[in-house]
């Protein structure tokens, strides 16, 4: 072995210029070396397929002269991009390369950002500065940043986009359920212009649940609130039997009787059994209620709890004097105030009071609480931070009582701990955790949702969001939220409005719901006389909704009252109500304005004026429009709808005035056999 | 060469995840106790979602036999290109014969070719392909344009919430997945409609002029997922993904 080793060492060194040979060959060799890494380097790879790719193209020369060679990159301080993805991605900007489907070459889909003003990370993350696959795409020791799953892509958007976005559903709807959930009654998530974020459901007071249900069914609920009502947004707390008995026994036992929560009442209900159906139906609860029907599926809308099993939860007294005026027992309420008869809250009462399941309490059977098992009951109250979101006398709302979220988008991988054959990526970890929270270890608190994947994905969507990027970046690279104003309106006619709950359905100056029309301008727009009508007693505007605006059985003052408060505060300045007649047009402007209608504009398609030959039932019915609508409106409706109510379906055919004023002659003219009405000054 | 030896490292790395990664793929798959002649489509063919996403309704094959039959026990496989993930990708079929398995498309808009895979008695492959349509992001904002704008004239099936007005157009509007029709009509001239209404092309007048509500990108964002949609396919629907 050594003579071998003697013998190799003589052959290279031995002479004095072949030593000099062999060290300036290691030398060149090793000097060659980066040269030939760079060669050799993955970009050049893929630079060389994209030209050869491309050779056999009709449009073979035009991205000849586009392509580029070399890496490339995009430079953006203010948004701290430096990106080389470009160098290997090449086509992306190659509007003719959309029919290649292998990647790196395929063209970029259409996004409303240019490439070079936004680079490439911003939305897709990913090491920018990186020049090989792995290093760009994947997590590595030096970095920890891999590529977004293209079904989280949204988050990207709402890094700066804080509000909702057209193109962007799952992001808006993750945020959606992020508030509608109450996730951030518990999880702090601070937004980055300062504000936390609120949570949109309302979990009621618990302080006098005993006024209200049984222990058993508190029982029932706590075991499995799913059980009561499939769309129940109260999560499993996957409780013992033990601890759901102890828990029920203190809540029952920290009740107390509310004034007026309860009553009796001597009428009788209507000898009709179809009566309570009738009432339900014409007060129209399904707007806000469902109910599950025979075939399984829900029926209504879910501003209010289902009502499925409801006769299993409420007590009777306590549903009647609800059904009487709800803001008794709960002053915020989204119901409204009906003004219902004794007769009628009786009839409505019996009629819901037989909405049972006989399985759900038939195996709940509990003994008298002891002192011991209540003070238990008090303890897991407090562990399970049930005063998070429920109010309970005599114990205060915990304060950071779970994790904050404001930044988990940017939580370190190191920093979690993963289960045994999961993923080890952040995306996997909080679509995991929001999936079984109680997968990650014993005696975890976060509770059990019944979420479906595809809400699983859009929470997560919405949760990366919530990163060191969004959190820092300055607030002229950012689109703000436009945010629900703290309107609310004043005086007597106001007090009525907040106990009729105009809100929960109807937008006023930038707050309330989306169920029903913005009423900002509703004085401009429809006659006194109308209006009063309307409120006694509310005939159908769309034939084809299901959702309507019920009957509140209001005095006549209280019609007055609204009124008046409507038609002078809901006022838009650029529709002057006084400025065009409610009658008097020339009847050949009347004529002009037909042939508008089914001619030039064809509005029958949506609309009907006359019963007999027209169909369309996508905007109101016009039989009676010129009864309904000052004339001024219509006009300045013709001209551009989206202008006075932003979002409607109608579109803006910009009209001329002469065509607006023939339209507006024509429909002002139908008042529907009614006899015309002088607008009140 | 501190560089050096962390490509090295990051190299051996990659080739040991590769291998590992092969190994389960390879699982053993269970041993069906059956075979049947044909795999047919029961649900879940031509569903739209995001790419990215799950579809809304899984997709459900049924193997049967020569007869019709419904065949209980037999291996069905599911396959595609790279970035669809099936979940389950392989089942016996059930006592009705079916397999059930939820989808998520790729990252990438345009045509998902499923594959459903089993073999019949002599060990012959029977195969289905299952077209699936994954909407990027222009076409997801044509589609929330469509049901804000379009759908209740253009969509003749109702539902509880929204009642079509199909049946009551003199003039019936084109559903925007009858490809037979739109296909012949060019971008340029669905553009024109859309923007100027039906007169401009000599249509139906009860087709409104849009181009004052929308912008140029919301009927760009319109035609493309009128496209997406098409049945049968536009050759502008962009590239069709299938197994490689």
């Amino acid at each position: 072995m050594k003579e071998k080793l003697k013998s190799l060492w003589e052959k290279l060194f031995g002479d004095s210029v072949r030593a000099f040979g062999v060290v300036s060959l290691v030398l060149l060799i090793s000097l060659a070396i980066a040269p030939a890494k760079n060669h050799f380097s993955e970009w050049r790879h893929y630079q060389h397929g994209y030209l050869k790719m491309i050779r056999n193209r009709s449009d073979a020369v035009t991205l000849q002269r586009h392509f580029q060679g070399g890496i490339q990159q995009i430079w953006l301080p203010n948004l701290g991009v430096v990106d080389r993805c470009t160098s290997c991605h090449v086509g992306l900007k190659e509007a003719s390369l959309a029919d290649v489907n292998a990647q790196p070459f395929r063209q970029h889909p259409v996004i409303p950002h240019r490439l070079d003003q936004f680079g490439c990370t911003v939305c897709h993350r990913g090491q920018g500065a990186a020049t090989t696959v792995a290093e760009a795409h994947n997590s590595t020791l030096a970095w920890e940043e891999p590529i977004l799953p293209a079904k989280y892509i949204e988050s990207s958007c709402g890094e700066c986009h804080r509000g909702p976005v057209p193109g962007t559903p799952q992001l808006n709807q993750g945020r959606h359920l992020l508030a509608r959930y109450g996730c951030v009654h518990c999880h702090m998530v601070k937004l980055p212009d300062g504000r936390t974020m609120k949570p949109t459901d309302d979990p009621p007071s618990l302080s006098h649940i005993a006024d209200k249900t049984t222990r058993e069914w508190v029982y029932a609920w706590l075991k499995d609130p799913q059980a009561y009502a499939g769309t129940a947004t109260m999560p499993n707390f996957k409780l013992s039997d033990a601890d759901a008995r102890d828990m029920s026994a203190f809540l029952i036992a920290n009740s107390t009787l509310l004034p007026g929560d309860t009553i009796t009442l001597s009428a009788k209900a209507s000898a009709d059994p179809a009566a309570g159906g009738s009432l339900y139906g014409e007060s129209f609860c399904a707007s806000c209620h469902a109910v599950q029907n025979a075939a399984g599926n829900l029926v209504g809308g879910d501003v209010g709890p289902e009502l499925t099993r409801v006769g299993n939860k409420v007590k009777p007294e306590w549903l009647q004097a609800w059904l009487r005026n709800p803001r008794n027992y709960d002053s915020e309420t989204a119901m409204s105030h009906y003004r219902f008869s004794d007769a009628q809250v009786t009839t409505l009462s019996g009629f819901l009071l037989a909405k049972t399941d006989s399985d759900l309490l038939a195996n709940v059977h509990l003994e008298a609480a002891t002192p011991e098992q209540i003070a238990h009951g008090k303890r897991l109250v407090s562990d399970y931070g049930c005063a998070s979101c429920h109010e309970i006398a005599g114990i205060k709302k915990p304060e950071n009582f779970a994790p904050e979220l404001s930044r988990i988008g940017s939580k370190p991988v190191t920093q979690l701990v993963f289960l045994p054959g999961m993923q080890h990526t952040l995306p996997d970890y909080i679509a995991t955790k929001i999936k079984e929270p109680r997968a990650f270890g014993q005696g975890l608190k976060m509770p059990q949702y019944t979420f479906t994947p595809a809400q699983i994905d859009s929470l997560a969507t919405a949760l990366l969001a919530f990163n060191n990027r969004s959190a820092t970046l300055p607030p002229s690279l950012t689109v703000e939220a436009k945010l629900e104003s703290d309107y609310q309106p004043a005086g007597k006619a106001g007090k009525l409005m907040s106990d009729l709950a105009c809100l929960s359905c109807h937008r006023i100056n930038g707050r309330g719901g989306d169920m029903a029309p913005d009423l900002t301008w509703e004085g401009s727009s429809v006659q006194r006389q109308w209006l009063v009508d309307f409120l006694k007693n509310p005939n159908t505007l769309r034939p084809a909704l299901i959702r309507r605006m019920p009957r509140f059985n209001l005095t006549d003052g209280e019609v007055n009252e609204l009124t008046d408060y409507i038609m002078t505060v809901y006022q838009n300045p650029g529709v002057d109500r006084d400025s065009l007649p409610l009658s008097g047009y020339p009847q050949g402007e009347v004529e002009l304005g037909k042939q508008l209608f089914y001619g030039k504009y064809a509005c029958q398609g949506c609309h009907i004026v006359d019963t007999k030959g027209d169909k369309g039932y996508v905007g109101p019915t016009l039989t009676q429009v010129g009864s309904r609508l000052t004339a001024a409106w219509i006009f300045q409706w013709m001209k551009n709808p989206q202008a006075l109510r932003p979002g409607t379906a109608e579109p803006n055919r910009a009209m001329s005035d002469e065509d607006a004023r023939a339209l507006t002659a024509f429909l002002i003219s139908q008042k529907g056999g009614r006899k015309s009405e002088v607008a009140k000054k | 060469m501190i560089r050096h030896s962390r490509t090295i490292v990051t190299l051996l790395s990659a080739v040991l995840a590769l291998s590992c990664s092969h190994k389960t793929a390879s699982a053993p798959l269970p041993t069906p106790t059956a075979f049947g002649a044909v795999i047919v489509e029961s649900s879940g063919g031509k569903q739209t979602a995001q790419t990215g996403t799950l579809l809304p309704q899984p997709v459900v094959v049924q193997v049967n036999d020569e007869q019709g039959t419904a065949v209980a026990g037999a291996l069905v496989e599911f396959n595609a290109a790279p970035g669809v993930t099936f979940d389950p990708s392989y089942g016996l079929t059930d006592s009705s014969g079916q397999v059930t398995t939820n989808v998520t498309l790729g990252g990438m808009a345009g045509r998902y070719q499923l594959t459903a895979l089993s073999s019949d008695k002599a060990g012959k492959k029977i195969a289905l392909t299952v077209e699936e349509i994954a909407l990027g992001y222009q076409q997801t904002l044509g589609r929330q344009l469509n049901d804000q704008y379009c759908e209740r004239c253009h969509n003749p099936e109702s539902t509880v919430e929204r009642v079509s007005n199909f049946d009551n157009l003199e003039i019936k509007p084109h559903p925007f997945t009858e490809g037979d029709t739109l296909n012949k009509i060019s971008d340029a001239d669905l553009t024109a409609i859309i923007s100027h209404g039906g007169p401009a092309l000599n249509k139906s007048a009860l087709m409104p002029a849009w181009g004052n509500t929308l912008s140029k990108s919301d009927i760009q964002a319109l035609v493309s997922y009128i496209r997406a949609i098409s049945d049968p396919p536009n050759r502008n629907a962009g590239p069709v993904y299938a197994r490689n």
